[in-house]
């Protein structure tokens, strides 16, 4: 009731406040009239009494000020700092200006940076229980994560208590008839139970029914959303329908949510079941499946993991010929959909966070700068009466009003900066990265902006209000503001500015070192020419070319055809492109050795006569294969220089003779060693590798490799008309110069978009840096005016002037880059594993760094310094 | 020796209160009423008085009009209004119980 009373009257007396004030003035200048009057009365002079009555009562201001605080809002004395607060930054345009402009950048870097963090670690996957879902895998000594064969898969799914379910995917190219022929589609193959275990439902038809993998099943699929929207216009009626793949009719049966992704599987328009019927499907040594599976409650990955191990291991002794040397892996899904691009992430969301300490630390003292020279102001402002207290808020929403514009204007732009990168990255990188359609401003990426701009406006409240308790701070008025406050003001400022610095000496150097990673990355001897290189996919139905003659003819016939387009000079056909992947392994061993059932592991490539020729590898010793070398003939191979180092060190290796793990063995003999090719991405090492005649293990899927004298982008197009004149069954597919590959490959674009980003990071924070410093010097050159200007008079020398504050200037740097360097050494030990052969403290890139860092430091210091030694010291002494 | 009025917290609230209970009075009025009441021992700051009226208005205990002084100056009187007698009673009755127990805590020491 009172509370209320009490509310409605201070509602009366803001909506009268000028009125209110008016009498209050009046009122207390009558008091004030009859306080003088008594005085004189008692004898005093009017002067006299009219002084005391002023000195007991104090300051009038203040006194009002207390009264309108009893009848104020809360709110109306910080509605009355933010409009000061705006008056204040707009009066200094300049100032506010950079600072938000500052402070908006490192925002922007952060908060973009962190929402792909966000979509790519930190968001839980969209599956039912995502943290009970892991990926499960066979090892071998090759590969720690291997696939699964389906033999494998069933025992293991068969005799498993870890797990509520265990199902299977596979990433499976497809024919489909299309409008020109056969062309590729997108499509995964998995087992029945896939989509219950990740807890998806289709959002039209249905999900596969158990038993719906098996071979005697009728075939069925889904499609993703994508492909109902593209290919079937999103009608409803597509369920029912048939879809011929891979030349079999498949039942359409529904369709799967608009975001549900499954990266490991994916690109897949068409989700189909297993259907095993394939040699490598029925045979226990293929591996070509990768499971995932939901834990049993209460049991650990750990635990699931010794299970499966104990399984792979009784495998193992029932199965030797296919299963010796495979182990189990099990592994978290969220490792293994994103493991590999965390410490990538990790790195970009430091170097941002870095980038932002520098962007704050550059507006703090700019800050500190503007309080140092309100000193006189705030002074004032104290002596009419403003409590420190109150004197602190106007600080405290200052800084707000700085941070909630540079959080608004980073948010901004930070949303944009995600679409404009999510658009930058290549269409089929986002295809294996899902998670990436989900950058945005998620409540996370809110919070997290919440959290640093709170952090910002700390630091900004704070070190102005530091220094405003300072006790130099109060004989502001009294003392010509200068001497040993700027000193203290150098003090901190010089802190702040060896902090700025060295912070762009860290992300200075790892930025180095990730351009140099890329430079290296990018001029790693592939064994290859790569330029004037171009290669395509080629894919032929089963029901047509799956025999062996069917495929060679093809393969003749597909050479001959190539090599008759203008500007060819060389046609060659290999199962697997270069700089692509380690995979398809063969194992084998060396005859005439002892030999106890071991997997010699190596990857295979089937290769035509003019391979090497085509694409420029060189061959060191023997001979290239012959183009009659069919299975009829003997079996012969050639071998890498890595296969030769591991397998033959002390011996050589031309004429020996391995077998495949066959028995009775067939010999294959050592016909060539052949320089090392990169088969897998750019960062790994060269593996021993084996190639034989395509002839010999010829395949209905190959890729091309054609040199041209002409531009081979201009190629492509034709060489994929050709596979269709040959037959319109046959797709022709991913063509394109072999520099595009190995640029688009993974691990070059990776350690390019992270050197670009990074180097953006580190030239925006050389840029801050030097501008921070420059504000040091140039400040303390305006505060040393007089000092130089009586040096000058004493007879100083201008050489000695500009000595003077370059010295000052010097030391800062110096102590920057010398704990920038510490640091960077530090930082870049924590992430050698993302630096391709280049050590942490790689010295040219640190003495270049230093050298950068030096010499636009000296640049920035310059300047001031320059306006120091013009100093006029008539000028300087007059200033008085 | 003057004390400052604001000793005791919300003693000066009832003090103005209680000189309000004979006659309306203006600020100045307030402040010379108590100066002399306590024979010049309480002397009531402008930086007290003022704010503390806004307090007593705001709660409604008393009422503010402007009137003519007897030199004709024009002055805000305040009169006390019921509920403001009311709470003095209030004060008063809880400011004796204070004093009597304080004074039984001095004694006893």
């Amino acid at each position: 009731m009172n509370s209320v009373l009490r509310f409605l009257n201070k509602l009366r007396i803001l909506s009268r406040r000028e009125r209110f004030d008016r009498e209050l003035q009046e009122e207390m200048s009558y008091h004030r009239e009859q306080k003088v009057q008594e005085l004189q009365d008692q004898g005093l002079t009017a002067e006299a009494a009219r002084y005391a009555t002023s000195r007991e009562f104090g300051n009038d201001t203040s006194l009002k000020e207390q009264s309108r605080d009893v009848v104020g809002f809360w709110f109306e004395s910080t509605l009355q700092d933010f409009r000061f607060s705006l008056r204040q930054l707009r009066k200094n345009l300049v100032f506010t200006c950079t600072a938000i402009v500052v402070l908006a950048l490192g925002m922007c870097a952060s908060i973009s940076i962190f929402a792909f963090v966000d979509a790519a670690l930190i968001k839980p996957l969209p599956y039912q229980n995502p943290s009970r879902l892991v990926g499960v895998y066979e090892t071998v000594a090759l590969f720690p994560h291997s696939n699964l064969s389906l033999p494998d898969y069933l025992d293991w799914k068969k005799t498993n208590k870890s797990f509520t379910a265990l199902e299977v995917y596979q990433h499976h190219g497809v024919m489909l008839n299309g409008p020109s022929g056969a062309e590729p589609g997108k499509s995964a193959r998995v087992s029945d139970g896939f989509f219950r275990v990740l807890g998806v439902l289709p959002i039209l038809g249905r999900d596969f029914y158990v038993g719906e993998d098996l071979l005697s099943a009728p075939r069925t699929v889904l499609l993703s959303y994508t492909a109902w929207q593209q290919r079937y216009g999103g009608r409803a009626d597509v369920l029912g329908q048939s879809v011929i793949l891979d030349g079999n009719a498949h039942i359409i049966i529904g369709v799967l949510p608009r975001q549900f992704h499954f990266v490991p599987a994916e690109p897949a328009e068409f989700w189909m079941t297993i259907h095993a019927s394939s040699e490598c499907d029925l045979r226990r040594s293929c591996h070509s499946f990768n499971g995932v599976a939901r834990l049993r409650d209460g049991i650990s990955i750990a635990s699931a993991l010794s299970e499966m191990e104990s399984v792979a291991q009784h495998l193992q002794q029932q199965y030797p010929d296919s299963n010796s040397g495979q182990g189990a892996s099990v592994i978290p899904l969220t490792e293994a959909i994103a493991g590999d691009i965390r410490p990538i992430f990790l790195l970009l969301l430091c170097g941002a966070g870095l980038l932002l300490v520098i962007a704050t630390v550059n507006v703090a003292s700019l800050l500190l700068v503007r309080s140092e020279s309100r000193r006189r102001e705030i002074a004032v402002r104290g002596a009419l009466g403003a409590s420190p207290a109150r004197l602190i808020r106007q600080f405290v929403t200052e800084g707000l009003v700085l941070v909630a514009a540079g959080a608004i204007l980073g948010l901004a732009s930070a949303y944009w900066t995600m679409q404009l990168l999510t658009r930058l990255i290549p269409a089929d990188l986002i295809d294996r990265m899902a998670f990436l359609h989900n950058v945005g401003l998620s409540p996370r990426v809110w919070a997290f902006a919440g959290a640093i701009s709170l952090l910002a406006s700390l630091l900004f409240t704070l070190t102005p209000a530091l220094r405003l308790f300072s006790p130099e701070m109060r004989e502001g008025l009294a003392e010509g503001s200068r001497g040993s406050a700027g000193n203290t003001w150098r003090r901190l400022g010089s802190k702040l500015v060896v902090l700025e610095l060295a912070t762009a000496v860290i992300l200075l150097v790892v930025a180095g070192l990730l351009g140099k990673s890329l430079y290296r990355l990018l001029r790693v001897d592939i064994g290859l020419q790569p330029d004037h290189l171009a290669v395509l996919q080629v894919a032929a139905p089963n029901a047509t070319y799956s025999k062996d003659e069917q495929a060679i003819a093809l393969e003749r016939l597909v050479v001959s055809k190539v090599a008759s387009l203008p500007g060819v000079k060389a046609v060659g056909i290999s199962s697997d492109l270069p700089v692509n992947g380690w995979g398809d392994t063969t194992w084998f061993r060396v005859l005439g050795r002892p030999w106890h059932g071991e997997h010699n592991e190596v990857p295979e490539r089937d290769i035509s006569a003019d391979y090497f020729a085509a694409i420029g590898a060189k061959l060191l010793r023997g001979r290239s294969f012959n183009e009659s070398e069919e299975k009829s003939k003997p079996h012969v191979a050639i071998i890498n220089q890595a296969f030769e180092k591991e397998y033959f060190p002390n011996e050589d290796p031309m004429g020996q003779q391995l077998s495949y793990l066959t028995s009775p063995p067939v010999p294959i003999e050592i016909v060539g060693i052949v320089q090392d090719i990169k088969e897998g991405q750019l960062d790994t090492k060269n593996l021993p590798t084996l190639y034989v005649p395509f002839n010999q293990s010829p395949n209905n899927y190959f890729n091309i490799a054609v040199r041209t004298s002409q531009t081979e982008q201009a190629l492509v197009p034709a060489l994929a008309a050709a596979i269709h004149q040959i037959d319109p069954g046959i797709a022709g597919f991913g063509g394109a110069a072999m520099t595009d590959v190995i640029g688009d490959s993974p691990s070059a674009y990776i350690h390019r978009s992270s050197a670009w980003l990074v180097g953006g990071f580190a030239v925006t924070a050389l840029l801050l840096g030097v501008v921070g410093l420059y504000g040091v010097v140039a400040y303390s050159v305006s505060q040393r005016n007089r000092e130089i200007g009586v040096r000058m008079a004493l007879g100083a020398q201008r050489s000695s002037v500009y000595r003077l504050i370059l010295t000052e200037a010097g030391w800062l740097v110096g102590i920057g880059i010398t704990i920038g360097l510490i640091c960077s050494v530090a930082a870049a030990t924590l992430m050698r594993g993302l630096l391709f052969s280049v050590r942490s403290w790689d010295l040219p890139t640190l003495t270049g760094v230093a050298a950068i860092l030096a010499v636009s430091a000296l640049l920035a210091s310059y300047v001031p310094a320059r306006r120091a030694a013009s100093v006029d010291p008539v000028e300087a002494l007059r200033m008085e | 020796m003057t004390i400052k009025s604001d000793l005791m917290p919300g003693t000066l609230d009832m003090l103005i209160l209680k000189t309000l209970t004979r006659a309306p009075l203006h600020g100045y009025g307030i402040a010379l009423s108590i100066k002399s009441l306590s024979r010049d021992v309480l002397n009531v700051e402008e930086g007290s008085l003022y704010p503390a009226l806004q307090r007593l208005l705001l709660q409604g205990w008393v009422r503010a009009e402007w009137k003519k002084t007897e030199t004709n100056r024009r002055a805000r009187y305040y009169t006390l209004t019921t509920s403001g007698r009311k709470q003095l009673s209030k004060e008063l009755s809880q400011f004796e119980q204070m004093i009597v127990a304080i004074g039984r805590v001095l004694q006893d020491a």
